[in-house]
């Protein structure tokens, strides 16, 4: 039979985000998968090196519209450690109640695309709309449902309190109860268990060879979890349970990813009952002086490492960020090798890779009358904004 | 393994320098080019489990290439060579650590650093257009040649 390559994205309807791969198909199977990247290169590191470290902060957070909070947390904890800052215990609680909530809705995100993505719609919008809950509370708590700006370098931003905590411990029950559902679902449906069972084998040892993160190294059986391996902001103060897996494919990876949301609501809990009271930020100086540091922080998507270096001026010398998708691309081509083409999808969302995703209205009125714009109105602005620039669409 | 018990291997591995024990699970180190696939094939057999990701630095006269080693005890080692910008070029070490290549990939795409023997893909992270010679990382890139700064408020 002779081999046929198949160009998959970087279009396409089964991808959330632009990235190419080439197929060598023999009849159904995957021979081989050859991956393009790059397409949402954006030049942040290189535009960090222009700014100072507290708009490189806000910058930083919006590589991604779903690990917002991973990202600025990770890069102020290096300018902190290089600063010799001591974060105040309160913020580091609250930082941390932040970053499980991030991974809830990004779990719950998670759960609803793989369910999308074999045809299980019906999951899909049960876990869509259990995450407005958290989605909810985000926004309660910080103002933002993403792109939190909770973080700045010395601490955190705003305060939780008490009425904010009460809402919070209401929809973890909802949540709670709801999860435990899925978990059901996950494990005893049993066309959901046999569609994502062998489908994206990764053997442990392909996993530590090609350096596996997150959910997709835990469930091939490694207990890899920055939050225990090299604990951060609250992380050493609370106990968890590291979820592994040792199915090594779709399906545990789904499993690992509903039972971290158990143990997340479990975190929120013990972190809110003994949240410090005190200061939430310390003074951080304009100018950091020279140095250099490496944080890790562990992101929904697996471990997530910045690297800062400091002149002593006010603007970063260089910043180096590599988010946790860009360490599971090796083992896509592993997964997807002896795979069907149809399952391809599937192996591809099973790695969750991180698509930029903000979907909140926003409410356009006109320049001064505050008169709700309709379509035509809002295309004729945009026809002239750009037609002042020189761009004429007629 | 901690950082300390790391720090105390280095000095035994031949012309390793500067090795400094950041706090408890940060270790710096420098290493010459030249030994720099032996040393990180000692380290995997030592116990580090992988390299998390690859840094480059432009210092003007030469450039400084970090790899970021972990274990499974949570230790980062980060290893630098330097380079001259004259002739930017390293091993790859993609032999040791396969996983590697999207990191080198990097290097030579934002920097020019040629990675020599790194296996065929496609290019990442810049577009396959993009003009020979042009390394956006490199501190004297100003932008494109003919490229027009866009403001909030639209082109210049």
């Amino acid at each position: 039979m002779a081999q046929i390559k198949v160009p998959f994205g970087p279009q396409h309807p089964a991808l959330k985000e632009p990235e190419s791969f080439n197929l060598f198909l023999k009849g159904e199977r995957i021979i081989d998968a050859e991956v393009k990247l790059g397409y949402n290169h954006r030049g942040i590191e290189k535009a960090c090196e222009s700014r100072n470290f507290t708009q490189s902060i806000y910058l930083i957070e919006r590589i991604c519209g779903i690990c917002s909070h991973s990202h600025s947390t990770a890069f102020a904890q290096a300018v902190e450690e290089i600063a010799g800052l001591e974060v105040p215990p309160r913020a580091l609680y609250i930082r941390t109640i932040i970053a499980e909530l991030e991974r809830i809705h990004s779990h719950l995100l998670w759960l609803g695309v793989a369910g999308h993505e074999v045809g299980f719609d019906t999951l899909f919008m049960y876990s869509w709309r259990d995450r407005e809950a958290v989605m909810d509370i985000l926004a309660l708590i910080t103002g933002n449902r993403i792109n939190y700006g909770m973080n700045t370098i010395g601490g955190v931003r705003r305060d939780i309190n008490s009425d904010q905590v009460r809402q919070v411990l209401e929809s973890l029950k909802l949540l709670t109860e709801r999860t435990e559902y899925y978990i059901q679902v996950a494990t005893g449906e049993s066309t959901l268990r046999a569609r994502l069972s062998k489908v994206g084998r990764l053997p442990k040892e392909t996993a530590l060879r090609l350096g596996a993160v997150g959910p997709t190294a835990r469930a091939s059986a490694i207990p890899r979890d920055i939050r225990k391996d090299d604990p951060y902001a609250a992380y050493d103060k609370i106990d968890f349970k590291v979820i592994t897996d040792d199915r090594a494919d779709v399906f545990g990876r789904t499993v690992v990813r509903v039972y971290e949301l158990l143990e997340s609501y479990k975190m929120i809990r013990i972190l809110i009952e003994n949240l410090p009271e005190g200061a939430l930020t310390v003074k951080a100086p304009r100018k950091i002086p020279a140095g250099e540091a490496i944080s890790r922080y562990e992101a929904p998507r697996g471990e997530n490492i910045h690297y800062v270096r400091t002149n002593g001026t006010e603007v970063p010398e260089r910043v180096k960020v590599r988010a946790p998708t860009l360490a599971n691309l090796a083992s896509i081509r592993e997964m997807a090798r002896g795979g069907y083409l149809a399952d391809f999808p599937i192996i591809i969302a099973a790695i969750d890779p991180c698509f930029s995703c903000a979907d909140r209205m926003i409410r356009i009125t006109g320049d001064r009358s505050g008169e709700l714009w309709n379509w035509e109105q809002l295309r004729n602005y945009s026809i002239n904004w750009y037609r002042r620039q020189g761009i004429n669409f007629d | 393994m901690n950082g300390e018990k790391l720090a105390s291997y280095l000095t035994q591995l031949p012309k390793v320098q500067n090795i400094n024990v950041a706090r408890e699970r940060r270790v710096f180190a420098v290493i010459p080019v030249a030994e720099l696939t032996e040393t990180i094939q000692a380290l995997k057999e030592y116990g580090m489990t992988n390299i998390g990701a690859i840094t480059g630095l432009d210092l003007g006269d030469r450039f400084e290439v970090m790899y970021h080693l972990y274990n499974n005890d949570g230790v980062l080692l980060s290893l630098k060579v330097f380079i001259p910008r004259e002739k930017p070029q390293i091993p790859t070490v993609t032999g040791v650590f396969p996983g590697v290549f999207m990191y080198e990939r990097e290097l030579i795409d934002l920097f020019g650093i040629m990675v020599e023997g790194i296996p065929h893909s496609r290019r990442y992270p810049l577009p396959e257009d993009w003009p020979e010679g042009e390394y956006p990382l490199r501190k004297d890139w100003k932008g494109l040649p003919n490229e027009k700064e866009v403001t909030v408020d639209g082109p210049n």
